[in-house]
């Protein structure tokens, strides 16, 4: 099949995932309030995998795997041209990929939090599916105002998940503080797509990498619409000057929506910011590139050093995440197509580890917001040692360690950055990754060398079987791309191929 | 091609300057003859009572939030019904889709209760 554009209705297909998506998430928004799970205070009885708002949560995953066929329908699917607003590239579809998988972990290690807590369960499950399409939208996005709509689309929703406890007053507060930035930072992304548009004379990321290559844009609008760009997507993946909500609203938000936003939104906000500054900004890579650099050493130093002193577990993955947000940050500096293949690869990786490190998490606090201190992970390996030894990989692949698929992300990040001969950058990106040792292996030495505080003190850890699922595909994830990383490396390198080149398929432009 | 907006720089500028010197000159030529009755904060010639943050019901929210969804779906229909006939069919579908997610959005209101005011 092939979409050309000129007729509306081709979008219709070229957004067909983004689609179900969004009409998936109003059907669980409806069944969340029809008939008997009306009242979410007296509903929820039974067993929390599938009683209780569950069967909204198996609901919202069958929207996704709806989903998910949609965009490997896309895989067939041609586009004709590159003006459309819509991009139809391998790098879209990969990056939805990241997206529903994340979406899909976190509605599975959500089950038995949304019961204990009491939440809506409708509401709850159909904003994730709503954010998910926001951040679809981004990814696909051809041009800066579909970019935007996609960012809001996508922080709406997240918002409102951050302050979904409303019974919690930390909740709350991670809600307003989150809104309050996020909407600020909106009004610096807005601000700088116009001056890019008032530079280039269109908000078309690929008009504007023609217009920018040629020497066509007026310098200084741009030089401060790059500028206003980078401040709005530095504050959505959390790079370091613009980093103060992160640890804050990761620690009020719900445990569920802290791994969901530290993963997928910073995911969707990375893709969306590589094709910005990769297809757009290529022509003056001169000027962005000494700010990105000092962004991702600044970000890896700073995150790591925070980490270091954390006592709250939930705190210090803010800052890993955070941390994590530097490496990536490497892949946008280097700016070339290994830089992208690296970064999809790694923010599949993350993903997945992120995921079942926070599963763990919330299995300990009790599907709760209670025992996040490290001091309540004493001797949990030996009371449960299935959990300890899973979570232990999930923290060694988030620091690095060889044979875990985190390792594997790190050298095809320093990869890209050798291609593009960053080498300050590497050896910041290597020592900052030893000095994060530190603090994840903290956690496994108070679960595995340490003796626990009460003998009954890990008795009531339970994980239900949605959470079970995800956590093994979490971790036969990981360590399959730890030991066997060249499917799906190969994968995302074919998915970035071309992304970058502004030559040929624009009628009139040829080479 | 800066020369265009130099009337809204000046028009700006004598703002500005108009609104700073109403009250540095009033301020530079009043008597000041301060009594306490004038420096009581001004409720209508009543003696200020109690705090200025009273709670307001939420459905007073409700309303006003439900208000403003459906007059902005005003604001977005009359333009495409004064012009349906020229816009034809593929805009009568794109209007269609964004009434019904509005319609699905007063369903959950009704089914959520946020329509009763008890």
């Amino acid at each position: 099949m092939e979409l050309d554009f000129s007729r509306q209705l081709h979008y219709f297909w070229a957004l067909m995932p983004e689609m179900i998506l969004c009409v998936w998430g109003m059907v669980v928004l409806l069944a969340g309030v029809s008939g008997k799970h009306k009242d979410p205070e007296t509903a929820s009885s039974g067993d929390p995998s599938f009683g209780g708002g569950a069967d909204l949560g198996w609901l919202a995953l069958v929207g996704v795997l709806l989903a998910g066929m949609a965009n490997g329908w896309l895989y067939g699917v041609e586009e004709v041209g590159r003006s459309s607003m819509i991009a139809l590239d391998g790098f879209r579809l990969f990056a939805n990929w990241v997206f529903l998988l994340a979406a899909a972990l976190a509605i599975m290690i959500s089950f038995a939090y949304v019961y204990r807590q009491r939440l809506q369960a409708g509401e709850f499950y159909g904003l994730i599916l709503l954010s998910t399409a926001g951040m679809m939208f981004m990814a696909g996005a051809r041009d800066l105002i579909v970019i935007f709509l996609g960012l809001e689309v996508m922080s709406i929703a997240v918002y409102a998940l951050t302050a979904f406890n409303r019974r919690d007053r930390k909740s709350a507060e991670a809600g307003l503080k989150y809104f309050l930035l996020g909407a600020f930072a909106t009004g610096f992304f807005l601000y700088g797509i116009a001056l890019v548009y008032g530079a280039t004379g269109s908000t078309n990321i690929f008009e504007i990498g023609q217009t920018v290559s040629s020497g066509g844009a007026s310098s200084t609008l741009l030089t401060i619409g790059i500028a206003f760009l980078t401040i709005g997507f530095g504050f959505k993946v959390s790079a370091v000057p613009f980093h103060m909500w992160t640890p804050d609203v990761y620690e009020g938000a719900p445990a569920p929506v802290t791994a969901f936003m530290s993963a997928a939104v910073k995911a969707a906000a990375f893709v969306a910011f590589l094709r910005v500054f990769m297809v757009g900004f290529d022509g003056a890579y001169d000027t962005w590139y000494p700010i990105m650099w000092w962004l991702a050493a600044l970000t890896m130093v700073a995150a790591n050093l925070m980490a270091l002193v954390q006592s709250n577990v939930k705190r210090m993955l803010a800052y890993s995440s955070v941390a994590h947000a530097g490496y990536l940050l490497v892949a946008i500096t280097a700016s070339n197509e290994a830089g992208a293949a690296g970064l999809l690869f790694y923010l599949l990786i993350y993903t997945v580890m992120n995921m079942g490190a926070f599963a763990i998490v919330i299995g300990v606090a009790h599907q709760a917001e209670e025992r996040l201190q490290v001091e309540d992970y004493a001797g949990f390996g030996w009371a449960q040692p299935m959990m300890g030894v899973l979570l232990t990989v999930f923290l060694l692949s988030l620091a690095g360690f060889p044979g875990t698929g985190g390792f594997m992300g790190k050298i095809y990040l320093l990869q890209a950055a050798a291609d593009a001969q960053l080498w300050y950058l590497m050896v910041v990106l290597v020592l900052s990754t030893i000095a994060s040792y530190w603090y994840y292996l903290r956690v496994a030495w108070f679960m595995w060398m340490k003796r626990q505080l009460a003998d009954d003190q890990h008795d009531m850890v339970i994980i239900p079987v949605p959470m079970r699922i995800a956590l093994i595909a979490s971790v036969a994830i990981v360590i399959y791309m730890g030991f066997f990383p060249g499917a799906a490396l190969d994968f995302a390198r074919e998915s970035v191929e071309g992304l970058a080149s502004l030559g040929g398929a624009m009628p009139g432009l040829g080479e | 091609m800066s020369g265009a907006y130099l009337p809204i720089l000046l028009l700006f500028g004598v703002s500005v300057i108009n609104a700073l010197g109403m009250v540095v000159t009033s301020h530079i030529l009043n008597p000041r003859r301060d009594t306490p009755q004038k420096l009581m904060p001004y409720e209508s010639g009543m003696i200020p009572l109690g705090s200025t943050k009273a709670r307001f019901s939420v459905k007073f929210y409700m309303v006003a939030i439900s208000f403003i969804v459906f007059d902005l779906e005003t604001i977005f229909l009359i333009p495409w019904a004064v012009q349906m006939r020229d816009l034809g069919w593929s805009a009568f579908l794109a209007m269609s889709m964004f009434v019904s997610v509005l319609a699905i959005g007063l369903v959950y209101e009704w089914k959520k209760g946020g329509l009763e005011w008890d």
